[in-house]
């Protein structure tokens, strides 16, 4: 069965087929706690402290050791598109955490013995094996233009899907070569990678690019997009096809 | 001896300059069917001049019943990238479309189509899907400033 609840001030949901709703709650407790350590609204959150400067360096919980740690080596792999800190010069780890607590939900809910489920915070999609009617997970990607509307349908097979948009929470967006916000025409990057925490980091980072931010994701090997831009025209890489396509049952 | 390295360089030479011949065709091949595309975005780029409009139903559901008829704009939000601004439209008392009258599109002019050309990029028009799925990822337009703008617009109505 399926439940969404409201955490991190976006809906999360999990399904793990064949599982109680113990199993489920452990995930949802798992989420609760990176929002209170993560959060950039919550005074009291390790984040929050951290931009007051009342938490020193020494007293840096693992996580956050962890998080900045991934934060630093993305920044390199993005030629600096990717800063976990604003203009302003505030840590803002929103780009990157949300699809590593994804990740991590993923990586709980396979250490609980449970292969076939969905995991998915504000967007940012990790799914498991197939859905309990034992067909393949899908995903639709939505129509920035209407939020009632999808514009495809991916099947992600076990990788993990994440999207970028002018809408979502943008201030975690922004060039870091012109301290500005982006000049883009894309309104919405739909990345599919290895799995959702790839996915996450990489369609923020190549969502600040702007409209070579699509060539940005075909150079990576191992990740897909599909780039919607404001004329409502997408883009797509060149894999990005077979995604969409359901697997023949061949191999039942 | 002399004569087998001789042979193996010129196939392995040889092999080389079929690839990178072949890159070469299908390159221009695929280069040639993307240059196609400028006129098709052009047309959008004119026809999409003012910003589409767009019912979001399900934005209603707050406030089944519980608006007053008639057409309301909502202040100008800012959403980081430019500016949000949206127009609800109520008809017996509920949401029955939302404008955007204005959103971030403003920065840069509608670029060259070139800046897309890379030989595996595709493209095409978004259509509407009716497919069943079992979750959703997406650019949400009920962010903080489509929802700040929207709820101006309502709280006239209200």
């Amino acid at each position: 069965m399926k439940e969404t609840r409201l955490v991190m001030g976006m809906p999360v949901t999990v399904e793990i087929v064949g599982a109680d709703t113990s199993a489920r709650d452990l995930v949802f407790d798992y989420f609760r706690t990176i929002d209170e350590r993560f959060s950039t609204y919550k005074t009291t959150s390790e984040v929050s402290r951290i931009n007051a400067g009342t938490h020193p360096h020494s007293a840096y919980s693992p996580e956050m050791r962890e998080v900045l740690a991934l934060a630093e080596s993305t920044k390199k792999a993005t030629s600096g598109y990717f800063d976990v800190y604003t203009p302003g010069g505030a840590l803002d780890p929103s780009g990157l955490v949300k699809g590593w607590a994804v990740n991590n939900a993923a990586k709980l809910i396979r250490a609980g013995g449970h292969e076939h489920f969905w995991v998915d915070a504000g967007g940012d999609v990790q799914t498991g094996g197939t859905n309990e009617q034992g067909d393949e997970w899908s995903v639709g990607i939505r129509n920035p233009f209407n939020g009632n509307e999808i514009v495809k349908v991916v099947y992600p097979r076990g990788r993990g899907v994440a999207t970028s948009g002018t809408y979502i929470r943008g201030q975690h967006i922004w060039d870091p070569h012109t301290k500005k916000a982006v000049s883009s025409d894309m309104v919405s990057l739909t990345v599919i990678g290895p799995d959702v925490y790839e996915a996450d980091r990489f369609a923020t980072a190549a969502f600040a690019m702007g409209n070579s931010g699509i060539q940005f994701i075909e150079s990576l090997s191992g990740f897909e997009g599909y780039a919607i831009d404001k004329n409502a025209q997408a883009t797509m890489t060149g894999g990005f096809p077979a995604y969409t396509e359901k697997s023949s049952k061949e191999n039942p | 001896m002399k004569k087998f390295i001789a042979s193996i360089t010129f196939i392995l030479l040889f092999s080389a300059y079929a690839l990178y011949q072949n890159g070469t065709v299908s390159n221009q091949l695929l280069a040639a069917s993307t240059t196609t595309a400028p006129v098709t975005k052009k047309s959008v780029a004119t026809t999409a001049a003012p910003p589409p409009t767009k019912t979001i139903a399900s934005a209603a559901s707050t406030g089944q019943g519980t608006f007053k008829d008639g057409t309301y704009t909502g202040v100008s939000a800012n959403a980081y990238y430019g500016n949000v601004q949206v127009r609800a439209t109520i008809a017996g008392g509920k949401i029955t479309d939302v404008t955007f009258l204005n959103y971030p599109q403003d920065r840069g002019t509608s670029r060259s189509i070139n800046s897309y050309a890379m030989p595996q990029l595709t493209q095409e028009a978004i259509q509407s899907q009716t497919a069943n799925v079992s979750g959703v990822s997406g650019a949400s337009d009920t962010s903080a400033a489509f929802r700040q703008s929207l709820s101006s617009a309502l709280s006239q109505a209200a």
